[in-house]
């Protein structure tokens, strides 16, 4: 039990970067290079993690408790989802809600802090932050509603280790729609290429790197880590919707699961090469679809 | 089988929202043509297999997936129509009154007095769902043509309610509806090449003032 929860903790704390190296060479193999080695990630945390931070005279503790307050609030976020078959570390009736605001609490504060810089291009970013989020929140809320009533319970452990092969067959064109609308959900949430690019620092389109321009060093390192944090937390909820595998044996599931989350990183990867970024007048196009995709999946579970 | 056509209906409804937040028209075209083939394929997945059925099944595909998408891709030539649908209300709110309508048509189908075996199925919500996208697509619209492909949705909804009362009405209603359906856009065909030619434009709000200015 004891070895079980240690080996949870242990995979939720380091294979994030993993995702993202694994992300990145995938980008790079469609593009024909040999790519940044696989632990890259980790490398660049190390190296921010060394050097020392700069603080503009201008801002006041909100710019210092931005990066800290988004990783706490991720990492307890990331404590109560089950990943693939096994329970989460923290469940209770109703920590769905819990869930959703942890995110909307790390989002708030991050945006705080990108304000709290005065300068005009961050609070730019925060801006178009906050009103992609307004239309990511209901896709999350309403795929959240449509697993409680299919799971009929109110914990994310029952509703996120429900879904199996025979639901697929019972329901599969509610199953579709959910993780259609959760993958496109996942790609705004982590502004990943179809929203937002992750790999430009310097750009009028850009969302999410511009508000964190003026964090350095130490700080920028929990902002990345907290950033690939996220999308392995939002990657291990698609992927007990959309990959269920279930076996008996709780090693061959945590194989599984960990072999689930580099194929979902692979998809990023492809959908990354494959795409280009969205112009930004389409961006709340393409979140109220999906929007209408999950309301459109709990309208056939409810009636 | 009857699973099947209801995922079907699904994959009907999700066309209807394709087709109210896309901007491009041969993209609408294209979408309505798919629908017109997923609902020629329904009839054989509910009802046993006859002759008759399969001629009405052939029928409706190359009508509604082939040979209407050809007549409008001409017309679209002919008149040499811009390639934006051009909605008098914008996408996003398109898209979001299509889906209060598909909802409404959930509740709505609920409240009907449908026979039991009906009761559980799709085909009545989908149906109403797709008549309302009918109704939205013709009524935003501006551009002529974008109101035939309107038409041509609405025709499909029928088309979904009439395939619960196949045994009490025979197929040759649907194929004589289908016969006017070719007629009707046939028709419209030859009217937008008429207004193109003699206004210069395909927008029918423009169509109500006198002169042109």
């Amino acid at each position: 039990m004891i070895a079980s929860i240690l080996l949870h903790v242990l995979i939720l704390l380091l294979m994030p970067p993993l995702l993202l190296g694994v992300i990145n060479k995938t980008k790079a193999g469609f593009a024909g290079r040999l790519g940044a080695p696989l632990l890259q990630p980790y490398y660049d945390l190390a190296r921010l993690m060394r050097k020392g931070s700069v603080f503009s005279r201008t801002t006041t503790w909100v710019f210092r408790a931005g990066p800290a307050v988004t990783l706490a609030a991720t990492l307890v976020a990331s404590l109560l989802i089950p990943l693939g078959n096994h329970p989460a570390i923290i469940s209770f009736n109703g920590d769905m809600i819990l869930f959703a605001y942890l995110f909307g609490l790390a989002r708030f504060f991050t945006t705080s802090a990108a304000l709290d810089t005065g300068s005009s291009f961050e609070g730019m970013g925060a801006a178009r932050e906050v009103t992609f989020a307004c239309l990511v929140e209901p896709t999350m809320f309403f795929i959240m509603v449509t697993l409680a009533r299919m799971s009929k319970s109110l914990t994310l452990t029952q509703m996120l280790t429900y879904p199996s092969f025979d639901v697929w067959f019972v329901a599969g064109a509610t199953m579709l729609l959910l993780v259609g609308a959760l993958f496109i959900a996942l790609l705004a949430e982590n502004c990943r290429i179809p929203f937002d690019d992750p790999n430009t620092h310097l750009e009028l389109t850009m969302i999410h790197e511009v508000m964190v321009l003026d964090h350095s060093g130490p700080a920028f390192g929990i902002i990345l880590y907290a950033a690939a944090l996220k999308l392995f937390v939002l990657g291990a909820i698609f992927v007990n919707l959309a990959l269920p595998f279930k076996t008996g044996n709780p090693f061959i599931n945590w194989a599984v699961f960990v072999a689930d989350m580099f194929m979902l990183a692979v998809l990023i990867g492809v959908v990354e090469s494959v795409m280009a970024r969205l112009r930004l007048v389409r961006i709340p196009q393409l979140l109220v679809a999906a929007t209408i995709l999950s309301a459109f999946a709990m309208l056939l579970i409810v009636r | 089988m009857i699973s099947l056509a209801d995922q079907l209906l699904v994959l009907v409804m999700l066309i209807n929202f394709i087709m109210l937040g896309t901007s491009r028209l041969a993209f609408a075209i294209r979408a309505v043509a798919a629908q017109g083939v997923v609902l020629g394929i329904i009839p054989g997945l509910i009802h046993p297999f006859s002759g008759h059925l399969l001629v009405i099944t052939v029928s409706m595909i190359v009508a509604k997936g082939l040979f209407i998408p050809w007549l409008i891709n001409d017309a679209v030539r002919k008149a040499q129509i811009r390639r934006e649908v051009e909605p008098f209300i914008g996408y996003v709110p398109t898209l979001i009154l299509g889906a209060v309508f598909t909802t409404l048509a959930f509740v709505f189908a609920q409240k009907l007095p449908l026979a039991p075996e009906h009761r559980e199925l799709l085909f009545v919500p989908a149906s109403l769902a797709t008549l309302m996208t009918g109704f939205l697509l013709l009524t935003t619209r501006k551009k002529a043509i974008s109101q035939v492909i309107g038409y041509l949705v609405l025709e499909n909804g029928i088309f979904i309610f009439g395939l619960l009362l196949t045994e009490a009405m025979p197929f040759m209603v649907e194929a004589a509806a289908l016969l006017d359906l070719l007629v009707g856009v046939f028709v419209m065909g030859i009217v937008i090449n008429h207004i193109s030619r003699e206004f210069s434009s395909v927008d029918t709000s423009r169509l109500q003032a006198l002169r042109e200015e």
